[in-house]
């Protein structure tokens, strides 16, 4: 996929939602024509600004874009140091999605089992070293068996683990039981950055190349992990990654929506998420590919149902695709014949094909299903 | 019959015999020609310890590039080239794994431990095949020489050296990699994995018919009974990795398209064959280890291993249960979600004989009458360790829980919990143990005291932070990382500078003890120290047990 196209795509996004506005003071050059034909859009999105919006809209900062960049094709949205990205800390990474904070949840669980077994365990080594050794005892007994002690310390065991397995294959169930898709993200991954396509928005396409320093720290985002363009979802819908690898195998990780899938070469494995805020996240590809495997940083930019469409009808424009025959026709193979329409709901992970689900995301469907959570610590 | 008259003749004769053989060969004819067991031992351990100072040499130009965030040491090796550097990385991780695996810690344990140690544990003369013995030996080396060499020759277009990670997974390793660099790795492995072969047969043929009379199976050392399941696992297991890297290998020479989706493959199949083997491989490094230890506990606890049985029994259940837990290495490749319930059930129930393990080494102890000489404080750190490398693999073994884990620091620290400081204090502890018994001379005890002291400090704030670093989500296998993993990759690069320093007194000690040694007493551990070697001289002669010794 050409990097053009994203990027006058990006452009004209950002002349839509007024957040690349200082940044066209900067790119004299790049498509003046998207300007006009987005000016409605620009209106219409204008009260749905969220205060992050607002923000990186605010010119104070007029290094926000460098130019190296051709431009940002995402919806303005500041990243945050405290969400969806590293933090420093010794814990696990904020989660944004129900069952992200319910396996965080489980995985604290689990940490303070795991920890009264080690030091009952350290306790008794403790008392075996100071009670028994050659001063205090210099008589050892005789004793190799215990039949009971033997018995329970196998069955005890035992036991902790059921009490494990009965959450944890809850959490994996629930993990393989996505809800039917609202917006559905096709990653790609190579050598060395993510590709990424809308199918059911009429399969535009960009790609998502990392940020050098200088780029990352003008624009005022982390070091190796932002991206030129970024995934952009509505929050509170279920989003369906569809991912793959033209290459070698990559993975495509998201630390704060609990959402690890590798992009293998020849098959397409499936994965959701349902974000409950909106922000900037960031994650980096987990599986060994290569020369820059550190350097493909993944950018998932949750937006306001409103913003996205706005940002939606921008790439649409962009791509020559006419958001009206999708709805007419309900199928997306108009403009992009290798999207395939399938009308039965995702089931397994293994590629079900892309379901044609042409309608932008009418409102928020926050999954209540699974409240388990815990403290996002 | 009449018994007493041919046991004189034997043992007479068995005299004569050693006063011949111990006019040992030459020095060329001893050691590269050399058909005893206990040379060959030598020769394997004297080779882990180069292997393990090459091995651990990489990791410190890691551990130097991970301490500040970009590009500062490796780039120094590639002339300012930064991609030069990130491939120089991949090279570094790869070898590192490899020879930690192949070259260290398989040949310290298996080659070196249990060659020595083996027969004279259950009163054999030697290895059942003393000739494969050597030959065994004489694979690794080249096979060494091999991954080594690979490093020099190209691997992807314009970068020499295979940057695969250990596991060489295609198609990294066949697409990524057009030049010779993982054909020479994968040969390399071929070899390697031939001599593990060799002698895992070499090592049931002997457990099971040369020990002593009146040894039964039951009555065997636990140090023997690890080694013999930890032959099984080699012998069943390797096969499947050579036939793996043997499709690689014609994958990327001849055409075919075992692992290649353009021709019908399939990259995972490969993943499959490698953990099949692989996670029984992760046993077959600590599973000596385990003998080691309960040889060790219960020598300075002066008190025999606990729950015997269980113990030995413990071993054979984790060496079974070892081959069907292998796609828990591979839980984000896209599995079913049934696939995926069953490994983490599978893999969860290895904590229970491993958890037999721990608590009969503790209940080994209770009541005794414990003295902390070093293989003592070797063996409980690994106890302290392996628990703490044990719990995280429980966390890690549910699947639900491992999508965020996987392929972070958080699996980088719970495997060299298990390993680093599992099988590596298992390592110490056994040389620590037997270094009297092989040379003659005892060791120093306070160097070796200060060795494990500063080594156990310098590998906890070593690898603990890793932990930290996982659970913020730092990947794996990345020479540069974003800035908020700087403080906790600051404090694990000074704690490999402790544990670096910590290896003076290690290597001190050896030549210390060598060249000013006490003499070794043949059983230096007094009543504890029950098992067969021990009733022979400290350094055994040449050829031992040429009257079998008979165990009540």
């Amino acid at each position: 996929m050409g990097r053009l196209t994203p990027i006058a795509a990006a452009f004209a996004l950002m002349l839509a939602t007024g957040a690349g506005a200082q940044s066209l003071q900067e790119l004299p050059n790049s498509g003046a024509g998207p300007a006009t034909a987005e000016d409605g859009v620009t209106t219409s999105d204008g009260g749905a600004m969220t205060q992050e919006e607002a923000i990186a809209a605010t010119p104070d900062d007029p290094a926000v874009v460098p130019s190296a960049v051709g431009g940002l094709a995402n919806a303005g949205t500041m990243s945050d140091a405290a969400l969806g990205q590293p933090l420093g800390g010794y814990n696990i990474q904020p989660q944004v999605t129900a069952l992200g904070k319910r396996a965080d949840g489980f995985n604290i669980a689990l940490l303070s089992i795991m920890a009264v077994v080690t030091l009952f365990v350290f306790g008794l080594l403790a008392w075996a070293m100071l009670k028994f050794r050659r001063k205090s005892n210099p008589v050892p007994s005789k004793t190799t068996h215990n039949v009971l002690i033997e018995v329970l310390w196998t069955v005890v065991p035992v036991l902790i683990l059921v009490g494990i397995a009965v959450p944890s294959f809850a959490l994996l169930l629930d993990q393989y039981d996505p809800p039917e898709a609202d917006v559905t993200v096709k990653a790609i991954g190579h050598q060395w950055y993510w590709e990424y396509e809308y199918p059911d928005e009429g399969g535009f396409a960009f790609d998502a190349i990392m940020l050098s320093d200088e780029e990352a720290a003008a624009a005022n985002e982390p070091r190796l992990l932002a991206t030129d363009n970024r995934v952009v979802v509505p929050v509170g819908a279920t989003v369906k990654v569809l991912v793959t690898s033209v290459d070698v195998i990559h993975s495509w990780a998201m630390p704060a929506f609990w959402v690890k899938m590798d992009a293998v070469p020849g098959k397409i494995n499936e994965t959701w998420f349902n974000a409950e805020q909106t922000g900037v996240y960031y994650g980096q590809c987990s599986e060994l590919c290569g020369t820059r495997h550190a350097f493909m940083p993944i950018v998932v930019e949750v937006v306001e149902p409103a913003q996205y469409a706005a940002w939606v009808a921008a790439r649409q424009e962009d791509a020559g695709i006419d958001p009206t025959d999708l709805v007419e026709e309900e199928i997306a193979t108009a403009d992009e014949p290798d999207v395939p329409t399938v009308d039965a709901g995702a089931g397994g992970e293994m590629s079900d094909l892309p379901t044609a689900d042409t309608a932008p995301p009418a409102g928020t469907v926050v999954e209540q299903s699974n409240t388990e959570s815990a403290p996002t610590n | 019959m009449a018994t007493a008259a041919p046991t004189e003749f034997t043992a007479h004769d068995g005299d004569d015999h050693a006063h011949d053989a111990d006019h040992k060969p030459a020095f060329f004819a001893r050691w590269f020609l050399s058909t005893n067991h206990k040379d060959i031992g030598t020769l394997y351990l004297i080779f882990a310890l180069i292997a393990g100072i090459i091995g651990g040499g990489i990791s410190g130009l890691m551990r130097a590039e991970l301490m500040h965030p970009g590009m500062t040491v490796i780039t120094q090796f590639t002339d300012g080239n930064i991609d030069a550097a990130y491939h120089m990385w991949n090279v570094f991780i790869t070898a590192h794994g490899l020879i930690m695996v192949f070259f260290m810690v398989m040949p310290a344990m298996i080659g070196g431990f249990g060659n020595w140690i083996v027969p004279l544990m259950i009163g054999a003369p030697d290895m059942a095949f003393p000739r494969m013995n050597n030959v065994s030996f004489w694979l690794i080396v080249p096979a060494f020489l091999l991954l080594l060499s690979s490093q020099f020759v190209p691997g992807p277009a314009g970068y020499d050296g295979a940057g695969t990670g250990w596991t060489v997974y295609p198609t990294l390793s066949t697409y990524g990699h057009p030049g010779p660099a993982v054909d020479l790795a994968i040969l390399s492995l071929h070899l390697a994995g031939a001599s593990s072969i060799l002698g895992a047969i070499n090592f049931i043929t002997t457990i099971f018919n040369m020990r002593a009379p009146g040894m039964t199976m039951h009555k065997m050392p636990l140090f023997v009974w690890s080694v013999l399941v930890t032959a099984w696992l080699l012998l069943l297991a390797l096969p499947v990795l050579a036939g793996a890297i043997t499709m690689l290998l014609t994958d990327r020479n001849f055409g075919t398209t075992f692992f290649d989706p353009a021709g019908g493959g399939d990259p995972v199949l490969y993943q499959h064959l490698f953990w099949f083997f692989g996670h029984p491989e992760v046993y077959i490094m600590i599973l000596p280890g385990f003998g080691i230890i309960s040889q060790v506990i219960a020598t300075f606890s002066r008190k025999p291993a606990f729950g015997y049985l269980g113990m030995a029994y413990a071993m054979v259940a984790i060496g079974f249960i070892g081959f069907v837990v292998w796609a828990h290495h591979m839980y984000t490749v896209g599995m079913d979600v049934n696939v995926k319930l069953y490994f983490t059930a599978a893999t969860m129930i290895i904590a229970v004989p491993t958890g037999v393990k721990i608590f009969s080494w503790i209940a080994t102890m209770w009541g005794g009458s414990i003295s902390f000489e070093t293989p003592m404080l070797w063996a409980i750190g690994f106890i302290v360790m392996f628990t703490l490398g044990g719990v995280t693999g429980v966390i890690l073994s549910n699947a639900g829980v491992d999508t965020y884990m996987h392929d972070t620091y958080y699996v980088v620290a719970h495997f060299h919990y298990v390993l680093s400081l599992g099988a590596v204090f298992a390592i110490f502890a056994a040389w620590y143990y037997w270094w009297p018994k092989f040379t003659g001379k005892m060791y120093n005890e306070l160097l070796g005291k200060l060795h494990f002291w500063i080594f156990f400090v310098g590998v906890n704030v070593l690898f603990f932070p890793m932990h930290f670093l996982g659970q913020d989500g730092m990947p794996r296998r990345i020479p540069d990382y974003p800035d908020q993993y700087a403080g906790y990759n600051e404090i694990a690069t000074y704690g490999y500078m402790i544990m670096a320093a910590g290896l003076i007194p290690f290597f001190l000690n050896i030549i210390v003890s060598l060249a000013a040694g006490r003499k070794a007493p043949n059983n230096p551990w007094g009543e504890g120290a029950t098992t067969l070697e021990w009733t022979l001289t400290s350094p055994p002669p040449f050829h031992q047990f040429e009257t079998l010794p008979e165990i009540k």
